[in-house]
């Protein structure tokens, strides 16, 4: 599934390699909270060195297990992408973490994946796959019993959803900035259709992987860090509940700049760019205006949107009006993103386990 | 890790791509990939000239044809992609062989086929020019955040020790007679995949503590700063700029 160079139009690569970038500093940050607590709640002041070892190892480890071949059928064989195994073991900062390292290494180094194309492959099986999976997991979560039992079964749905939703953002980038002009529903039907066929192999391969971790150590699996027991300790015959050790807390720095800051650069790149691509009509939108068989395009579903085209409704210029598309668009993406890491960060907040002794 | 720590794409020479800094030639290659992926793709002889420079770099750096063919197989599965683009396409249809096959079709798979290739052989280029280390100290000059560069730097160093950890316990497996066959057999590779994340994670743990204990604060000390002259900088810059010139000259062309 890795993109190679000049699949996704250039403006479109720009953009998703800002979105990509944005996603990686915020996860840096996440990260050290992250790994400072997995195991050792007292050392989380740690955190920041414990990082770049720990995610290190994490990121080999995905690494090694992209090459776990399983038999599928006679003769073919998948292997897993490894964005919710990450996301349910280590959580999802540093799984975003990881999965790019790999992702940089192998477009660097291997040469699959096009350089250019390291923002789409990003935000498609970075991004995209660890935020959906790590979604699905703790809102089943919520829901289920908390018994092991239901990390795995919520493993195995979160892995099963996180593949198909990969494919369907590869599908919605197509659609923005593809090269090829294959009609979206063909794209989504062959993408969807045999992603979801991965994603089941993805799904009962991550759920029992997690369950053998769960069976050793289940203190490594940040997903099951809700099912801790508090420490009760027996006092003169009864049952008391044990003080809370005092956690550190974490230096809230100024989260407000790097906000900003990504938000400007997104915004004047999204509208520079764009403003220089839409100057000229695509080789293809041309040649099909000319041969006038655009009138069948009508159908696209999202035609009618206001931001159709690349440009917005009843702005003439077509220079400004696409700017202003792309400027919209990253608008959008940025504030869905940091809603569904607001709401990420608040639930984590909320569930704070005092004591983490075994499960 | 007794096989050095030389990657496999590494070709150890002493040519003047060889000697030059790491960052100028990330910065080059990145450059001319932008470059290529925006030129046009009816300027068919432009991916022509690209070719030829990236044969001269490879004439330059010594690296010979053979290598850089056989580490371009690794897009094979687009070109297979590529291939069905022409008959699921839309759009005007024009008959070649007796089958009918999509012009936009066509266009496409020769714009991806011509610009990803080029892009793979520019990175095959730039790894088989640059060490490892070398490369991830281009990265963290280029200005990529130290935390991410120390995380590559720890995945590259330890993938081939967990590597190795994954093909021991899969001899381990098979001189007991298990052959992964089916579905059935998922569970056990599954198991294996859950062993293998606590091994590394421990080993995460026991490096992270073996490092504190020798005086790790968070950073990794840089002992051998990399720097670039300007006349440095003007030749690895070399093939970006003559890029750009043939990309021009496809736009106005």
């Amino acid at each position: 599934m890795h993109v190679p160079d000049g699949f996704i139009d250039a403006p479109t690569s720009a953009i998703t390699g800002v979105v990509a970038a944005g996603a990686l500093a915020v996860s840096l940050r996440g990260a050290r909270r992250e790994l400072g607590a997995t195991s050792r709640a007292g050392e989380a002041e740690y955190g920041g060195e414990r990082t770049a070892p720990l995610a290190g190892l994490v990121a080999a480890f995905i690494f090694a297990v992209q090459m776990l071949n399983f038999p599928v059928a006679a003769g073919t064989s998948g292997h897993l992408l490894g964005g919710a195994l990450a996301a349910i073991l280590v959580g999802p900062y540093t799984a975003v973490l990881c999965v790019s390292v790999v992702l940089l290494m192998q477009g660097v180094l291997f040469a699959d994946g096009g350089l250019t194309a390291l923002g789409v492959n990003i935000t498609d099986m970075a991004l995209v796959t660890t935020v959906v999976s790590y979604a699905v997991f703790r809102g089943l979560l919520a829901v289920l019993p908390r018994k092991r039992r239901s990390v795995t079964v919520a493993s195995f749905v979160a892995a099963l959803v996180s593949v198909p939703a990969a494919a369907v953002a590869f599908t919605l980038i197509y659609a923005v900035g593809g090269t090829t002009d294959v009609s979206i529903g063909k794209v989504a039907t062959a993408m969807i259709g045999v992603h979801v066929l991965i994603g089941i192999g993805e799904a009962v391969i991550t759920a029992l992987t997690v369950g053998a971790v769960i069976a050793v150590r289940p203190d490594l699996v940040y997903g099951a860090r809700g099912l801790r027991q508090r420490l009760r300790l027996r006092v003169n015959g009864t049952l008391v509940d044990a003080p809370a050790p005092t956690t550190p807390v974490a230096a809230r720095t100024s989260r407000r700049t790097l906000w900003v800051t990504g938000l400007v650069t997104s915004l004047v790149l999204a509208g520079f760019v764009s403003f220089y691509a839409s100057s000229n009509p695509d080789g293809l939108e041309k040649v099909a205006h000319d041969k006038g068989i655009d009138e069948k395009t009508e159908e696209h579903a999202a035609a009618g949107s206001p931001l159709a085209d690349y440009g917005v409704k009843d702005v003439s210029d077509a220079r400004l009006s696409g700017g202003l598309a792309g400027v919209i668009g990253v608008g959008v993406t940025v504030v869905a993103g940091s809603t569904v890491f607001w709401a990420l960060r608040r639930r984590r907040s909320a569930d704070v386990s005092p004591v983490d002794t075994g499960v | 890790m007794g096989a050095g720590h030389a990657h496999r794409l590494y070709r150890h020479g002493h040519s003047p791509v060889h000697a030059l800094p790491p960052h100028t030639k990330l910065a080059a290659a990145l450059l001319f990939v932008v470059v290529v992926v925006s030129t046009p793709r009816e300027a068919m002889w432009a991916f022509a000239l690209y070719a030829v420079l990236l044969a001269g770099v490879a004439h330059h750096a010594r690296v010979p044809a053979g290598f850089l063919l056989k580490r371009l197989l690794i897009e094979v599965p687009f070109v297979a992609f590529a291939v069905l683009m022409p008959f699921v396409a839309e759009g005007e249809q024009v008959r070649v062989l007796g089958l009918s096959l999509s012009v936009n079709g066509l266009w496409g798979a020769w714009n991806v086929l011509a610009k990803g290739t080029l892009g793979v052989a520019a990175s095959v280029l730039l790894a088989a020019t640059t060490e490892l280390r070398e490369l991830l100290l281009g990265l963290q000059r280029l200005k990529l955040p130290p935390l991410l560069v120390q995380i590559a730097s720890f995945m590259i160093r330890y993938g081939d020790v967990i590597t190795d950890e994954m093909r021991r316990m899969r001899i381990a497996r098979e001189s007991r007679g298990f052959e992964a066959r089916g579905v059935r057999h998922w569970g056990v590779l599954a198991k294996s995949a859950g062993a293998l994340f606590i091994r590394s994670y421990e080993r995460g743990e026991r490096v992270h503590l073996a490092m504190m204990s020798r005086g790790y604060a968070g950073a990794m000390p840089v002992i051998d700063e990399v720097t670039a002259s300007g006349a440095q900088w003007r030749r690895a810059l070399t093939l970006p700029c003559a890029a750009l010139v043939v990309c021009l000259l496809g736009w106005v062309l």
